[in-house]
């Protein structure tokens, strides 16, 4: 099960707004645990495939290794990435399938309809390497914390 | 030097995110690293020794594909290495194109065909 804040959760999905017609896409930071991943915090990314940036994206190793440095420093480590399907289903494309090899950790896929961000699914990549991974759905926890349970009520 | 382990390799380094390892280049410290850590070596390399193509090294902030000695380059015990597999994928989907050719799914449909769906 991946565990999200669900400020995270609303700020991974406003990324995807903001970048529509493009896929944006960014890390995951947080701790593995028996019961899953455990996000504490994202980061967005750049999307470097400015070529075709509405069917694919790219993230710098450069910018993994800044980001991975960010992690260390935090205590955190990297457990899953996600980004942006415009237009496009929530599921895993074969080409992030190919694509994908952090073995154990989540894949977030958000589908953003003309501009807006609607369903968001998680895919966990299992296997013991790249002749037998797999993507798993995976459960999504989201975790309202007691001031966001304030705000959302406040909004309500 | 110093070895970064990313997350999925962890499995093979006892959990370890950092391991020190002897070397005089890039090379003899990744073979130091596979001989102490010997599952590793098929997660980094192909059946024929080759790094795995989606397999990133740094030294330091440098891609060692780039450097002008490549894993022949000199190392330092104050280095550090960096593996970072690569992050990349996308839609693949068909929507952008089909809505700009849209003459294209007309078309389809009156010959009788399946529009695709999406």
């Amino acid at each position: 099960m991946l565990h999200l804040s669900f400020s995270d959760y609303t700020a991974l999905r406003a990324h995807g707004e903001d970048t529509y017609p493009h896929e944006c896409c960014g890390v995951m930071l947080g701790k593995v645990a028996p019961d899953g991943n455990h996000v504490r915090e994202i980061v967005r990314a750049g999307n470097t495939r400015t070529d075709r940036a509405h069917d694919r994206y790219n993230i710098a190793p450069e910018e993994l290794i800044r980001i991975q440095r960010q992690a260390r420093k935090l205590g955190l480590d990297i457990v899953g990435f996600y980004h942006s399907h415009p237009d496009c289903p929530a599921q895993w494309s074969q080409t992030d399938f190919n694509e994908a090899h952090w073995i154990g950790c989540s894949y977030v896929i958000t589908r953003v309809d003309q501009g807006k961000a609607t369903i968001t699914n998680s895919f966990l990549l299992t296997g013991t390497d790249e002749d037998d991974k797999k993507f798993l759905d995976e459960p999504v926890e989201i975790e309202v914390s007691s001031v966001e349970n304030e705000q959302e009520k406040g909004h309500a | 030097m110093k070895i970064h382990i990313p997350t999925p390799l962890r499995a093979y380094t006892g959990g370890e995110q950092t391991v020190s390892v002897p070397g005089a280049t890039v090379a003899e410290a990744l073979q130091a690293l596979t001989a102490a850590y010997a599952d590793l070596r098929n997660h980094l390399y192909t059946g024929e020794g080759k790094l795995r193509s989606f397999v990133n090294l740094y030294l330091n902030d440098d891609d060692i594909r780039y450097l002008p000695q490549k894993e022949a380059t000199l190392v330092e015990e104050s280095d550090e290495l960096t593996i970072i597999p690569s992050i990349a994928g996308g839609s693949n989907c068909p929507a952008h194109t089909l809505r700009a050719g849209a003459i294209v799914q007309v078309q389809q449909a009156t010959k009788g065909q399946r529009p695709a769906l999406y």
